[in-house]
């Protein structure tokens, strides 16, 4: 089990990781998702060792990043954004001195080296100068050096960002894969990839949490009432005065319709109803023919969106303030505004 | 700090550095050793070592420059500082890695002293404590360029930086007549240069020269230490 606790990472007077606090349990694919520069790869950075937070502590297993970090260091696979790679080495040399960096013990290295580069599916070009190697085999090549060792945690930063489609496919399916032995965080700006591999992600935003949960639990409760769109053929006062006398109508707006003779609305329902059939059925009495009608129903990305929108307000002091109920297992979305420091995006890797 | 130890010394023979730097240094020798005992027939290889300072001062810049700063350049020190190895053991598996290739021209010019007892009168033991001297000064200036190194990305930044700090060195004495007398006196305590031509110039085997040698370069491994620590938490 992973523990992050009150994170914070300041680099002057910008805020990079504001009071981050969030829990990886064992077997999980956890997805670290925010927009670029929200401090995804920082947060990484400092659970992997490569920085220090400037408060806060990362626990795993119980073991401090700061107090014991060999120990903990060993348990963690590491593949930063970019690859760490040596450009003179060849693939299995490579892999070789990260095996002794990593104290793979002398008699298994060759075997190990062996198996993550079948793994990952790069035995062929084992003798390969890496300063050949294309983008999407490079990332291969990063991967394998994370694997070695075989540590119970994987943490992947953006491990998909440059591929193309196939490659893409290809190392997603190697996580679902590295999952089944392996706790697995991986960050991405990309929410259907999140959505895909994950089964628990946090949204960060401005170094904040903002939700966190399993994918289809936070499109449940951050959704709220649907709206309903419909369009009707007839006048448009009529309409409105026939659908604002409706019980449960917490508002109404016109949209545009480009079908002549046509008018279409946006229904806002108050909490805990549903106006659907009240709708039809007064359409119907009134003679009004109902061409369409429709939930609006947001799907995690309008979420994603509305959570991390106003990068422009959130420098000037009004990111979106999220509404997320607190979420089970301890896990509570925070209610707070990002912080306004009136500073530039954070540099990722400082 | 084997593996570092290793990988840092093949990438200097995977590069053109490590033979450029060790073909430099054996091309001058050469030219000093010709110049001064074969043709000149001084018997002191020493003198030889003495002009040969002045070009390890420009050697060793092209030899320190990318130990620290290629590495935060590509972000290659992601992959050491994640590994479950302690930070000291980084720093000195590459400082262990820049001396051995530096050995290798010193271990090299040791026939020299034999080239001359061969020919005639040689004084071996002058002539090997200087060549001690010598090495150990090359350590110093490998542990100010690893340094420098660890300041900047920029390669070119810590081969001109160090080259500075190497100058100096090397011309510590005389800037210490420009300042004022209790300051000069504390300051010649790091009298450099002195150290070296005791042993060159004068046949004298200063022990505690070589402690401040050794000394200078343990505190620069230390500065380097603590500068990858301190870029770390801030």
């Amino acid at each position: 089990m992973i523990e992050v606790r009150s994170l914070v990472k300041r680099y002057g007077r910008h805020l990079a990781v504001d009071h981050l606090d969030f829990t990886v349990e064992d077997g999980q694919i956890f997805g670290f998702l925010g927009p670029n520069g929200a401090g995804k790869s920082t947060t990484m950075n400092i659970m992997t060792g490569y920085i220090g937070a400037t408060e806060g502590d990362v626990l795993v297993d119980g073991h401090s990043i700061y107090q014991e970090p060999e120990r903990v260091k060993g348990a963690i696979g590491y593949l930063p954004e970019q690859p760490p790679l040596y450009l003179d080495m060849t693939v299995e040399e490579y892999l070789s001195f990260a095996a002794g960096l990593k104290r793979v013990p002398r008699g298994e290295r060759g075997a190990q080296v062996d198996r993550v580069m079948e793994m990952t599916g790069i035995f062929g070009g084992r003798g390969r100068l890496i300063r050949n190697l294309s983008k999407g085999y490079k990332q291969r090549v990063g991967l394998s050096q994370a694997l070695l060792g075989f540590p119970k945690v994987l943490i992947l930063d953006e491990p998909t960002v440059g591929l193309d489609p196939k490659q893409i496919l290809e190392i997603r399916t190697l996580v679902r894969e590295l999952a089944q032995n392996h706790t697995v965080i991986l960050s991405s700006h990309i929410l259907s990839e999140i959505q895909e591999m994950c089964d628990h992600l946090l949204i960060i935003h401005h170094g904040k949490k903002v939700a966190a949960g399993a994918p289809a639990q936070l499109e449940q409760e951050l959704s709220g009432v649907p709206a309903l769109e419909l369009t009707v053929r007839g006048e448009a006062e009529g309409t409105r005065s026939l659908l604002t006398g409706l019980q449960g109508v917490a508002g109404l707006e016109s949209v545009p319709c480009s079908e002549e003779g046509c008018v279409s609305f946006r229904l806002e329902q108050a909490p805990g109803t549903d106006l659907r059939e009240a709708v039809s059925s007064a359409c119907a009495g009134a003679g009004v023919p109902l061409l369409e009608l429709r939930r609006d129903v947001m799907t995690l990305e309008d979420i994603f969106l509305r959570l991390t929108a106003g990068d422009a307000e959130g420098a000037s002091g009004g990111a979106d303030a999220p509404e997320c109920p607190p979420q089970p297992g301890g896990e509570e979305t925070s209610g707070e505004t990002p912080e306004a420091d009136g500073t530039e995006e954070e540099d990722e890797t400082p | 700090m084997s593996a570092i130890y290793k990988r840092e010394l093949s990438s200097y023979f995977n590069s053109m550095i490590g033979y450029v730097f060790i073909a430099a240094m054996v091309f001058f020798n050469g030219i000093y050793f010709m110049a001064y005992n074969i043709y000149s027939g001084l018997p002191d290889f020493s003198y030889c070592l003495m002009s040969m300072m002045s070009i390890l001062m420009f050697t060793v810049p092209i030899l320190t420059m990318k130990s620290m700063a290629e590495e935060r350049h590509s972000r290659t020190d992601q992959l050491l500082l994640t590994a479950p190895v302690p930070l000291w053991q980084v720093v000195l598996g590459k400082y262990l890695a820049m001396v051995t290739v530096f050995l290798i021209p010193v271990l090299l010019s040791a026939f020299c002293p034999l080239i001359i007892a061969a020919n005639g009168e040689a004084h071996l033991l002058s002539d090997y404590a200087t060549l001690l001297a010598f090495f150990l000064m090359g350590c110093v200036f490998i542990a100010v360029g690893m340094f420098l190194s660890s300041l900047t990305e920029s390669q070119i930044i810590a081969a001109v930086g160090t080259f500075a700090v190497l100058l100096l060195f090397f011309l510590w004495e005389d800037l210490m007549s420009f300042l004022p007398g209790a300051l000069s006196n504390v300051l010649s305590a790091f009298a450099f240069r002195t150290v070296f031509y005791n042993f060159a110039q004068y046949q004298v085997f200063d022990l505690s020269g070589l402690i401040l040698y050794g000394s200078l370069a343990a505190l620069f491994v230390f500065l380097t230490i603590q500068t990858l620590l301190r870029r770390r938490w801030n």
